[in-house]
């Protein structure tokens, strides 16, 4: 097979970037996969546990990135209960001792200590970039070693992290050496900043590009970090209430002006809207904007502010911005490609003030839409199958419906066929999550259809196994399925458990699968954790929770309905750091 | 295709969605999970805001574990928004009366507004403060509440939105006598 030296191949293997291709070509031949293996950079695990760390090492021995997702994404949404799992610390501690030269870490949904913070900063010489996404664990002590010792970081990227704050000053740790900050991201953080600290740090950066400060920086504070820094291409502003009178305000004005290359905004965690006409100059650069943390702007600033922003193609918002809101979104953004309408007030019956008016305008307006999470009070079949024609090139499509088995208001009719025309229409579709009020016949659908999907959200849904089953069978590229409240049972479940090696994972909670099925499953399947989550106040039974499958000898104990259950395929058998409440058959 | 829903036998397995807390079907299924605790389980990640209080008042549907399907970490970020006024965090300032011996400290995120904040202050330092007007300041009074804001600046009280006054308040002082009459402007 080999016409070329390795060393011809490995270059050409570099061009090679994409996960999926990298996997794809180990598998051509035996010293294929011995050149790619010892040539791959960077690691992409999208379950850690389907593997242990020291096998990745092993396999591996040239990585510099690592990037690893722990909890199911339902765990998002409290369905997970809190010491489940998911720690980065072992991962960390065999990366150290086996000296490879880690210079990246991505993290989301994991649970990542202080320790583990320390220990990273203080094992990985060139370490360079820390990303961590909807993880917790930690607190500002972490932060302050990462800060300490880090001393060629470029990139501390905090995404929505649960960070408890100790009020360390951690931001007053970069030592006055460090200059190569590219990005810096603390909007999550709850605490206080030093903020002549901070005007330091960003003073002595000139490759900052992203900076993402927290609600305890204030709007004159801003002033001066964007005098210093008109570089910036990414900013998040924290708190944006001053005096518009003010000298200050002026200043800022002014120095807005100079920042021409922002090409992305969010943040705005406390925001007064007469404040608001000061980012205008830079709306017409924009192409991505998040004002979905932005409380307490009404839907007329936001309209006002949406008219100067031309070349969006990214809005995040929130659902007070109305239809007709929308409606300006899609006269004026037509370069949009991904839009989120977040729910202002989710428990506020009736407030809620977008339906499927607004997601129609935009399917009018914005063509190459191609992204979509969307809460809103309805949605109809008609809407649905009007914005499947307008826009054919969803590569992810979430609707929510507040009310989840809500049906057409129009029909009263189940949204099957609406969800029916998106996956028709739409081929490229990768991800999907329904919601109102469904049969199997949108499984159907689905399954017949979505060629391409490798993600399902299913909650609320279908009347039979058949649903779940037709999704199985007919969905090849499927990898994650996550199903919540729904009657999908055993017969569904034992399908096809070979199907199951096909995917990431599998969650189903709130449905009718019984522990026996469960069992007989992780029986056959010897490949795939089955794991039995149970957090309530029902006792688990002592035998079940052995480790090893054990028979049950109560009557009618297999019969019991598994509450929570996520299977996953993994090479790493069950893992050894499952709490007391779940149970790996 | 309507053969085919018989086919699906759906009696049999028949979703029974009932509103949470009402009555279940033989299967029970319905929103079970809502039997078990009414919003999240891990209650010492949530600020609590969010449950079980009247203040809400969430209609029954609206008590369903997850749904809708927003992440914590964005949900709790916008409940202590709107909990803000009530939070515990309150912005203490120092307030000085010209001729008092010592200074005093209150808290003006207790207040809603300045009405409330001026009878606080006269009650705390026995003084009125007069009727404020736009155009003469405090007037019918030998005291005018001055604040100085984040840029130093010696302002009257009430000149601005509540709002606005909150966020740039670093210390009150209560001046007396003639330089208080000029802050007071009129004549």
């Amino acid at each position: 097979m080999n016409y070329f030296p390795d060393e011809v191949i490995e270059q050409v293997f570099d061009y090679v970037t994409s996960h999926q291709d990298r996997n794809s070509i180990s598998l051509v031949c035996k010293s294929w996969y011995r050149i790619e293996r010892l040539s791959r950079q960077r690691v992409f695990i999208g379950n850690c546990y389907s593997i242990s760390p020291d096998k990745v090492i092993e396999r591996f021995p040239a990585i510099r990135s690592l990037s690893l997702k722990g909890k199911p994404h339902f765990a998002d949404f409290n369905l997970v209960p809190y010491d489940w799992g998911g720690h980065v610390y072992p991962w960390i501690v065999a990366m150290a001792k086996s000296k490879v030269n880690l210079e990246e870490i991505r993290l989301k949904r994991m649970v990542v200590s202080d320790e583990s913070l320390e220990l990273i900063s203080s094992s990985f010489a060139n370490f360079t970039s820390l990303v961590l996404v909807s993880c917790e664990g930690f607190t500002t002590n972490g932060l302050k070693a990462v800060a300490a010792n880090c001393s060629l970081l470029r990139e501390l990227d905090l995404q929505e992290n649960e960070v408890e704050d100790h009020r360390s000053q951690w931001l007053n740790h970069f030592p006055e050496s460090s200059t190569s900050l590219v990005t810096l991201n603390f909007s999550c953080l709850k605490g206080e900043i030093n903020l002549a600290a901070l005007e330091r740090l960003v003073a002595r950066s000139p490759n900052l590009k992203t900076l993402r400060v927290n609600r305890a920086v204030t709007l004159d504070s801003l002033q001066k970090i964007l005098s210093w820094a008109p570089q910036l291409m990414d900013l998040g502003v924290g708190s944006f209430i001053h005096d518009p009178d003010s000298e200050t305000f002026y200043k800022l004005k002014n120095t807005i002006v100079q920042c021409k290359s922002i090409t992305s905004l969010s943040g705005f965690l406390e925001v007064a809207p007469y404040c608001l006409p000061a980012i205008y100059p830079v709306c017409s650069n924009l192409t991505s904007l998040n004002l979905s943390y932005a409380l307490g702007i009404p839907a007329s600033e936001l309209i006002k502010l949406i008219r100067h922003c031309k070349r969006l193609q990214r809005l995040w918002i929130l659902d007070c911005i109305g239809d007709k809101g929308l409606e300006v979104v899609a006269s004026n953004c037509k370069d949009l490609q991904e839009l989120r309408v977040f729910p202002s007030d989710p428990f506020g019956a009736g407030n809620t003030v977008v339906t499927e008016e607004g997601l129609v305008a935009i399917s009018f307006g914005c063509k190459k839409l191609n992204s979509l999470l969307y809460f809103c009070h309805q949605m109809t079949n008609a809407a649905l199958i009007t914005v499947a024609n307008n826009c054919p090139n969803f590569v992810r499509f979430r609707l929510c419906i507040l009310d989840p088995t809500k049906a057409d208001p129009l029909t009263q009719q189940p949204l099957d066929e609406g969800f029916g025309a998106i996956v028709q229409s739409c081929k490229g579709l990768k991800r999907l999550s329904l919601s109102g009020l469904l049969t199997d016949m949108v499984f159907l659908y689905i399954g017949m259809y979505a060629e391409q999907l490798e993600m399902l959200s299913v909650a609320f849904a279908g009347k039979s196994d058949k649903g779940m089953i037709y999704v199985l069978n007919g969905c090849k590229k499927l990898r994650k399925l996550e199903v919540r409240d729904s009657p999908f049972g055993d017969a569904a479940l034992l399908a096809d458990p070979g199907k199951y090696e096909t995917m990431r994972s599998l969650w189903m909670s709130s449905c009718e699968v019984t522990l026996g099925a469960c069992k007989a499953l992780a029986r056959k399947m010897p490949m795939l954790n089955v794991e039995i989550i149970d957090d309530s106040e029902l006792t688990v039974d002592e035998a079940l929770c052995g480790g090893a499958p054990v028979a049950v000898t109560a009557d009618g104990d297999d019969k019991q309905k598994v509450e929570k259950m996520y299977l996953y395929r993994t090479l790493a058998g069950p893992r050894n750091d499952a709490p007391e409440f779940v149970c790996t058959l | 295709m309507g053969s085919f829903e018989n086919d699906l036998n759906l009696e049999a397995t028949e979703l029974r969605l009932g509103l949470p807390g009402t009555e279940e079907s033989e299967k029970g299924n319905g929103f079970r999970s809502s039997n078990k605790r009414p919003l999240s389980d891990s209650e010492a990640k949530q600020d609590g805001v969010e449950e079980k209080g009247p203040k809400a008042a969430p209609s029954p549907k609206a008590q369903i574990v997850g749904w809708p399907p927003v992440r914590s970490y964005r949900k709790n970020s916008l409940q202590q928004k709107k909990a803000d006024p009530e939070a515990a965090s309150g912005i203490y300032v120092k307030v000085s009366m010209d001729g008092a011996p010592y200074l005093r400290k209150i808290d003006i995120k207790a207040y809603k507004g300045y009405p409330e904040l001026l009878r606080a202050l006269e009650n705390m330092f026995k003084f009125t403060a007069g009727e404020y007007s736009e155009r003469e300041g405090y007037k019918g009074s030998d005291y005018a509440p001055a604040y100085e804001d984040k840029e130093g600046d010696l302002m009257l009280v009430g000149d601005v939105p509540w709002e606005m006054f909150i966020a740039s308040c670093k210390k009150l002082r209560i001046m007396k006598g003639s330089e208080a009459i000029g802050l007071g402007c009129g004549l």
